[in-house]
């Protein structure tokens, strides 16, 4: 049996009044395709704005781990600027620190107001010296570091971020890797409705199948009016589905501090247009089902 | 009435459109039809008897490849079938019109439509043979019908539909299992005349049939021969009509 698929193809964009009327409007299965379409892809659209924001999130939580350590120096108020400066020349001497530099008062003041607010007396407590580090691309030894700075700087705590942030990071990449993965589930579902459906439309019709066939129908044509019936209709279900999708992702608030997983769930940039790929996506699984499907149904019926 | 003329297809002339060469077919059990030998000529007008039940509607799907032999060879304009290969039996169905004797209709669509089912699955635009689709209707009695649905329409009105089917093609050879079964004296003259039209034209004729007096109508008009099957062979009939 010889269905073409490039016929196939080209008379999904030609389309064929004839061939679309042969078919009997089937009730049920119109209904049922296009509402799992329109389900599948509004799922679809969410799965989509958590894999792209926890990719998102994975990246600049790691990046940030890779970049930026602090050193927090709480000395005797006398030894804080010997300490400081001890440690400073030190981190220069490390390999894998591309830059250090002690914060000034205003900005560890601006660091703590969060906690403490704008009225904090500075100058009655004794506030630790901050030392921002940044890491040049291979990153320092975090171990080494800290037993040199034990020797030499009592007063230095090392925090490389990595002890808490590396759960996050983990479980971003994790849940991008979740997001992608109902993707597939989500394709595979719709494939497998669309293919009950057309089997159903298929084996339902059998007797027009024989009335076309003895009038001379090739099977691609008799294919063809099923196949091109079940993508329109899936393509117009995941259109709608994705709309719905997409307005339920834009009104998520977006007030989107760094790191903030839930505000920061939704499209970025570029992302907002990954998906409009997902009707086409949709109507391509379809495709490829119902050209399986009646193939297999129409050699069965031979 | 015109019917829209076809080349004859060349290289084949002389030649048997449909050749059987000791036949024999039997559905699941023993064989219904044996030792089947027969050429039928291009422009040649067969009739097919033979008491109900004997096998000659299966003996027509043999001709247009609904069914393929248990045993022998057959050929199909020059070709075997073979019955994976659905491309080349749907060529061969553009090629043969046949009036199936339960006439087989897409009941959802209107008789005209269905009429020019034939044109639209080759991919003819059927805009394009209106006129011939309406001046063949009207010969078949059917131009006040349009619009019904094939199980609104009489069991005559039905084969008339079904003829007409079978000729929009213009196919080479046209089959007709039963064709006047259902329609009175009148109108079974009027569908003869049509075949025997098509036949003078160069169409192959068979008409599987019970009516003796429909027969020997024909046979007044052209050269046709009598073919009956009776103890599942086919056995030349002519002298006790
Ligand atoms: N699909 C089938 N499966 C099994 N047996 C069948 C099938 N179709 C027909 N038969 C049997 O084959 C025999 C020949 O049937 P066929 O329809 O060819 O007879 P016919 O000569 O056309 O009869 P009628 O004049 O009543 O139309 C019959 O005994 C019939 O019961
Ligand atoms: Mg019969």
């Amino acid at each position: 049996m010889s269905i073409s698929i490039f016929e196939t193809l080209k008379s999904l964009w030609v389309g064929n009044k004839a061939a679309d009327r042969i078919v009997p409007p089937s009730g049920f299965t119109v209904g049922l395709t296009l509402f799992s379409a329109a389900a599948m892809a509004f799922l679809a659209v969410f799965a989509l704005a958590v894999a792209l924001a926890s990719g998102r999130l994975a990246q600049s939580w790691g990046d940030d781990l890779a970049r930026a350590s602090t050193l927090r120096i709480s000395a005797p108020d006398g030894q804080q600027d010997v300490q400081t400066e001890a440690a400073l020349r030190i981190l220069s001497q490390t390999e894998g620190v591309s830059s250090a530099r002690a914060l000034d008062d205003d900005e560890v003041q601006a660091l703590l107001e969060p906690w403490f607010g704008p009225d904090l007396p500075a100058d009655k407590l004794t506030i630790p010296r901050l030392i921002e580090i940044t890491q040049d691309g291979r990153g320092f030894d975090a171990q080494g570091l800290r037993l040199r700075l034990q020797a030499e700087v009592p007063g230095a705590v090392l925090d490389d971020h990595a002890s808490w942030r590396t759960p996050l990071v983990k479980a971003a990449t994790r849940l991008r890797v979740f997001g992608w993965f109902s993707i597939l589930l989500i394709s595979l579902t719709i494939a497998s409705i669309v293919t009950l459906a057309a089997n159903a439309a298929l084996a339902a019709n059998a007797q027009i199948i024989a009335v076309l066939r003895l009038v001379g129908a090739t099977d691609s044509y008799i294919a063809t009016a099923f196949i091109r019936r079940f993508t329109l209709r899936s393509l117009v279900g995941a259109s709608l589905g994705t709309a719905a999708g997409f307005i339920a992702v834009m009104l998520m608030p977006s007030n989107a501090e760094a790191g903030a997983f839930l505000t920061g769930l939704g499209f970025k940039g570029w992302h907002w247009l990954v998906p409009i790929l997902v009707p086409v996506l949709t109507a391509c699984v379809a495709f490829i089902a119902t050209y399986v499907a009646s193939r297999r149904v129409l050699r069965r019926l031979a | 009435m015109q019917l829209r003329q076809k080349q004859h297809r060349s290289g084949k002339a002389g030649r048997a459109v449909i050749e059987f060469n000791d036949v024999a077919y039997g559905y699941s059990g023993d064989a219904i039809l044996e030792n089947i030998s027969l050429e039928i000529a291009p422009g040649s007008f067969h009739f097919l008897t033979g008491p109900s039940g004997a096998g000659k509607t299966t003996f027509l799907k043999l001709c247009y490849a609904a069914l393929t032999p248990t045993r022998g060879d057959l050929r199909v304009f020059g070709g075997h079938i073979h019955p994976s290969n659905r491309t080349a039996i749907a060529m061969i169905r553009r090629r043969i019109g046949v009036v199936h004797q339960d006439c087989q209709f897409l009941d959802h669509l209107p008789v005209e439509d269905n009429i020019a089912l034939p044109l639209s699955v080759s991919g003819q635009s059927v805009a394009d043979q209106s006129e011939n689709l309406f001046e063949l209707m009207n010969w078949v009695g059917l131009s006040g019908r349009i619009g019904a649905l094939p199980p609104e329409l009489s069991g005559g009105e039905r084969q008339r539909a079904a003829l007409a089917r079978a000729v929009i093609m213009s196919p080479e050879v046209i089959l007709a299992d039963e064709p006047t079964g259902n329609v009175d004296w009148e109108m079974s003259q009027r569908l003869l005349r049509l075949l025997i039209e098509l036949n003078k034209m160069g169409k192959t004729i068979l008409i599987a049939t019970h009516d003796m007096a429909l027969i020997r109508a024909a046979k007044a008009e052209v050269q046709a021969r009598v073919l009956r099957i009776s103890n599942r062979t086919l056995h030349a009939a002519g002298a006790d009509l």
